[in-house]
């Protein structure tokens, strides 16, 4: 199918010649996002944060499985044209993709970006598809609330305090197809971020140890690719929140890179902070991934937005090296989305 | 320019809220206040029905150890929390959350290697050092007693 390669704009940026596109998307919610402002955005809700299985683990895995099947299900495609799914997840191993997608028979390569994956997947999918190495690849990733808190955290029911700077772990999945098409989204960009650690130690505060790396990988991309933020329609990060929104303005201010007038961030997007109470705002793989798959890309189908940089962001800690006292290491890929091929 | 580790550090605090003090610690005197007059009341009713006092103290941390555990089970416990702060963890009844709710948490892998070895998985420290501490202090007494 291609003709052209993928075309390597620097170390960092890949321009991804043929354009390939998200044929479809899916998102999975629970209860908590079934209550905030995107609610309508999502294919499968429930209100049962268990979604009846007998564990955390469980459900999240099904989360996973029930995106994909969504999304092949709005694709008109079946598990066998599928050539390649990139998956991962936040819980030790990636289990929640490897169980929940282990029933599929595709070939899996599982991913590890923390709350990254989605960009991370989408952004090596895509390169399949652009190459024509897959005719159809699709990307997966989701967090759960309760999963994620007894791996990383407490026990849920444990009566501890949050501090004002501590985000919610969103329970989502989100998923996308990508292949040759002539219907958007496309994408047209990728950059993959460094490793940046800027020495923040408080696993309670995930915003500012992500907050240089999506810096450092929007200043390389806009540098590569002699664009700034003013082509774009929306700057879109991860799961930043609140602080470690305000610290990437800072930041980016601080290279002459404004991005005050066209910059959101998911976490900010998923749950009404005040109302839903999740202090600096939402989390975890699912966040970016629902309201990507959800939200957005409808948004650029819908040509409301045409030019997009999604770039999902992620704190590569474990619970064991918070305790031993090591920095959070942050990491941020970016995917260029558009309503447009190339030319 | 990029900051530094020490300038971000600082930027970082700006751009980080705190803590509302003049809420939360009001708020914490007020639950942690309200609980320690439930467990009064709990010894004079007790010495009410003719219970002996120290019995009756016993009896007093029995009961709010029974119902924070009960409420941890109900899923009420960690709302009050929520906004009692240290006003529900410094009581007998935080430890008594802390070891319910573990226990809940890790059923899911098991009675033995799930629930039972992770029971104490809060609670545990608060025994090691609070069993080492009152050795020493014994110990401390033992040898001023010598004199």
């Amino acid at each position: 199918m291609a003709i052209h390669m993928s075309h390597k704009l620097s170390r960092s940026t890949i321009r991804l010649t043929n354009s390939p596109a998200i044929v479809a998307s899916a998102a999975v919610g629970g209860k908590k996002e079934g209550e905030g402002p995107l609610a309508s955005c999502f294919d499968i809700l429930c209100d049962d944060t268990t979604f009846g299985e007998k564990t955390w683990e469980k459900t999240e895995s099904r989360m996973q499985k029930d995106a994909v099947n969504k999304a092949l299900e709005k694709a008109h495609l079946s598990t066998a044209d599928i050539d390649f799914l990139f998956a991962g997840d936040l819980l030790n191993q990636c289990i929640s993709s490897t169980y929940g997608l282990r029933d599929l028979e595709i070939p899996f390569l599982g991913v590890f970006g923390a709350c990254s994956t989605m960009a991370e997947s989408l952004a090596l999918a895509s390169l399949f598809v652009d190459n024509g190495i897959a005719v159809h690849a699709a990307a997966v990733t989701s967090s759960h609330f309760c999963s994620a808190e007894r791996q990383f955290r407490l026990p849920l029911a444990y009566g501890g305090q949050r501090p004002p700077t501590s985000q919610w772990t969103a329970t989502a999945s989100g998923a996308a197809i990508i292949a040759n098409d002539a219907n958007g989204p496309f994408v047209k960009e990728i950059c993959i971020g460094k490793i940046t650690d800027m020495g923040i130690t408080d696993a309670n505060n995930m915003g500012a140890a992500m907050a240089p790396a999506a810096a450092q990988t929007l200043q390389t991309f806009f540098q590569d690719t002699g664009t700034s933020p003013a082509d774009y329609d929306l700057i879109l990060t991860g799961d930043l929140g609140q602080v470690g929104s305000s610290l990437l303005k800072e930041l980016l201010n601080r290279e002459n890179i404004s991005i005050l007038d066209n910059h959101n961030d998911c976490g900010l997007m998923i749950y009404d902070l005040e109302r839903q109470d999740v202090h600096a705002g939402g989390s975890g793989c699912g966040c970016s991934a629902s309201v990507l798959c959800g939200h957005i890309l409808n948004e650029i189908r819908q040509k409301h937005l045409n030019e997009v940089l999604f770039i999902a962001t992620g704190a590569l800690m474990s619970p064991t090296s918070v305790q031993q006292g090591e920095s959070i290491p942050g990491i941020a890929h970016l995917v260029h989305l558009s309503s447009v091929k190339w030319a | 320019m990029k900051p530094t580790a020490k300038e971000y550090d600082k930027l970082n605090q700006q751009a980080s809220k705190n803590t509302k003090s003049y809420i939360t610690i009001p708020k914490a005197f007020v639950i942690g206040g309200l609980i320690c007059m439930l467990g009064q009341a709990f010894i004079d009713l007790y010495q009410h029905f003719g219970v002996e006092k120290s019995v009756a103290s016993t009896l007093c941390s029995v009961t709010l150890v029974f119902l924070a555990s009960l409420l941890t089970g109900l899923n009420v416990y960690n709302k009050i929390a929520k906004h009692g702060g240290a006003g529900t963890l410094v009581p007998i009844t935080g430890f008594s959350n802390a070891v319910t709710c573990s226990a809940m948490e890790f059923k899911s892998e098991g009675l033995i290697l799930g629930l039972g070895a992770k029971i104490f998985t809060i609670a545990g420290p608060v025994i090691v050092y609070g069993l080492a501490a009152s050795a020493l202090y014994g110990l401390i007494l033992c040898i001023i007693r010598l004199f």
